[in-house]
């Protein structure tokens, strides 16, 4: 099988055509009387680290689940360019625990590549390779309730980029765990992501992520949720977490998102009293 | 300033644990009752003809079991009980994962089950031997009855029980139909099906004690009722003490295929 080895020559990446990876377009999304997502449009380039930032029950998550295939568009198109035919179009980092209790850690980073019926030394190859780039090599034979929540987003990390998809989808998948796990999750998904460059959409409330990990980050606002900022980050890569967090330069732009956040939570804060209120 | 010492007197040195203290209590209760019993029917506080002396159904159950009598009687009854067992339960996984996973088949057959499931099994008897007769295909279709409904109640509540997430991520890897069944479905609601077998095969041994009773010439139900009509009371405690022995054999085995198929649950 001609699968795609895990450090592909750097040739692909150049020959990589100047249209966007992803192209949204007049998006929106409606559960019965509710609008969840309203009228988005955006295009991210190829090996674009996408972030998307917004008060809870904004829309991210329904966008992104969109990206996914997993919910329907009401109206708008999304056009996800595919040049590698035999690869799968997208694979998700879930919020929370999401990797198969019932499976070893081996199965569960393997499951993508079984699903598409990779051949046995590819998925030995490279469920080895992302086990290994994970810290996870050592505990293959193990079950999930053997680890603890750190590493197991660890294998839902190994499971998406194992399925080596055009696109990356992570849906806040740090945010259950406490602040040193995430930290040390940050720079390892930064390590990691750095060998292909993959196109990643991943979706943050956490300003400071945003920044820490983006190219660009889309602020959205509360409900109906709408694009409200497109930040640029110009910060160099690749990138260290700790480093970074002393520069001028990001607490700068910290600010700048901050700021353009701060109406939308307070006023996803006023719909959440008048719902509890309503209800 | 004072310093409180805890002191470790309480945990230094117990006399003995409390798994091995739960382990002799265990042995030592139906011990007692025997012991109880045997004493007041030697003595001839109770009615030896209901309550016959423990050391006399003892010596019953040796000449029975030189005899071959017994080991034949309980292995036509385990016979019923695996047919039984493998009959009833794999039409019931079967439809128990299609209701969970589909909503119309659940809808279909919600109101079927809802409605058969309340009549009492026992009262199926009659019917039974009227369609298969008085051979082995009553017996069987009996136990496989008992255990077709709590397998496929106990499924359809497991499968529907699966966190969404999972499913969700095996549409996103692209998992097959098949593959759902498989990979996600079927272990996902894997300890809640165990729990609906072994509620089942309570019931599947309970069924086939009644029905041998009525129309057969073998097994331990017969046992137990020919020993009524002969007024062979020792002989009808051997069949209920080996019932309950393999009721409760049968636990046992259940919870060791527990651990050993589903090594993810946690201890």
């Amino acid at each position: 099988m001609n699968h795609p080895s895990p450090v592909p020559p750097n040739i692909t990446r150049q020959a990589e055509p100047a249209r966007p990876a992803i192209r949204i377009r007049d998006l929106t999304k409606r559960f019965g009387g509710l609008t969840a997502v309203d009228d988005v449009s955006v295009e991210i380039k190829h090996g674009e680290f996408f972030m998307i930032v917004g008060p809870s029950g904004c829309g991210k998550t329904t966008l992104l689940r969109i990206l996914a295939g997993l919910e329907n568009v009401s109206s708008g198109t999304i056009e996800i360019e595919t040049p590698h035919s035999q690869r799968p179009v997208n694979s998700m980092i879930f919020q929370g625990d999401s990797i198969f209790p019932w499976m070893t850690v081996w199965n569960n980073a393997a499951y993508g590549l079984k699903m598409r019926g990779a051949a046995t030394a590819t998925i030995k190859e490279v469920v080895g390779h992302y086990l290994e780039r994970t810290g996870l090599t050592r505990f293959a034979g193990y079950y999930p309730h053997q680890l603890s929540g750190g590493m197991r987003q660890r294998v839902s990390i190994a499971r998406a980029f194992a399925n080596d998809p055009e696109i990356l989808l992570m849906d806040e998948p740090f945010s259950a765990l406490d602040a040193q796990n995430k930290l040390l999750l940050q720079e390892e998904l930064l390590r990691i992501w750095e060998e292909h460059k993959k196109t990643v959409v991943f979706i943050t409330h956490s300003v400071d992520e945003a920044v820490l990990l983006g190219d660009r980050i889309m602020v959205m606002t509360a409900q109906p949720g709408k694009v409200k900022a497109l930040v640029e980050v110009p910060l160099p890569r690749p990138r260290d977490v700790m480093e970074l967090q002393k520069t001028p330069a990001y607490g700068e732009l910290i600010h700048r998102i901050w700021s353009s956040l701060r109406d939308e939570v307070q006023r996803a804060r006023q719909q959440e009293a008048t719902k509890d209120i309503e209800s | 300033m004072s310093v409180q010492t805890i002191s470790s007197q309480s945990d230094a040195a117990p006399r003995m644990s409390a798994r091995s203290r739960d382990m002799l209590l265990n042995i030592a209760s139906p011990l007692l009752l025997l012991s109880v019993w045997e004493v007041c029917a030697r003595f001839g506080f109770i009615d030896t003809r209901f309550f016959p002396a423990p050391s006399s159904i003892i010596t019953t159950m040796m000449g029975m079991l030189s005899s071959g009598e017994l080991v034949t009687h309980t292995v036509v009854s385990l016979e019923r009980l695996a047919y039984g067992t493998v009959l009833g339960s794999i039409p019931a996984l079967v439809l128990g994962i299609a209701m969970g996973l589909n909503r119309p088949i659940r809808a279909v057959f919600d109101p079927l089950i809802a409605a058969t499931y309340p009549v009492p099994k026992s009262a199926i008897l009659p019917l039974a031997l009227l369609i298969f007769g008085l051979g082995e295909g009553s017996k069987v279709f009996m136990v496989a009855i008992g255990v077709f409904f709590p397998v496929a109640i106990n499924t359809t509540t497991g499968v529907r029980e699966i966190n969404r997430i999972y499913l969700d991520v095996g549409q996103n890897f692209k998992a097959s139909r098949w593959n759902t069944f498989w990979t996600i479905a079927l272990p996902g609601a894997l300890p809640v099906i165990m729990t609906g077998f072994k509620l089942g095969i309570g019931i599947g041994l309970v069924l086939i004690a009644v029905a041998e009773m009525v129309g057969a010439k073998s097994g331990l139900g017969y046992l137990i009722w020919s020993a009524w009509s002969t007024f062979a009371v020792e002989q009808m405690y051997v069949g209920l003490f080996v019932i309950a022995l393999i009721g409760f054999l049968l636990t046992v085995a259940l919870n060791e295929l527990e651990r050993v198929i589903i090594p993810w649950k946690a201890e």
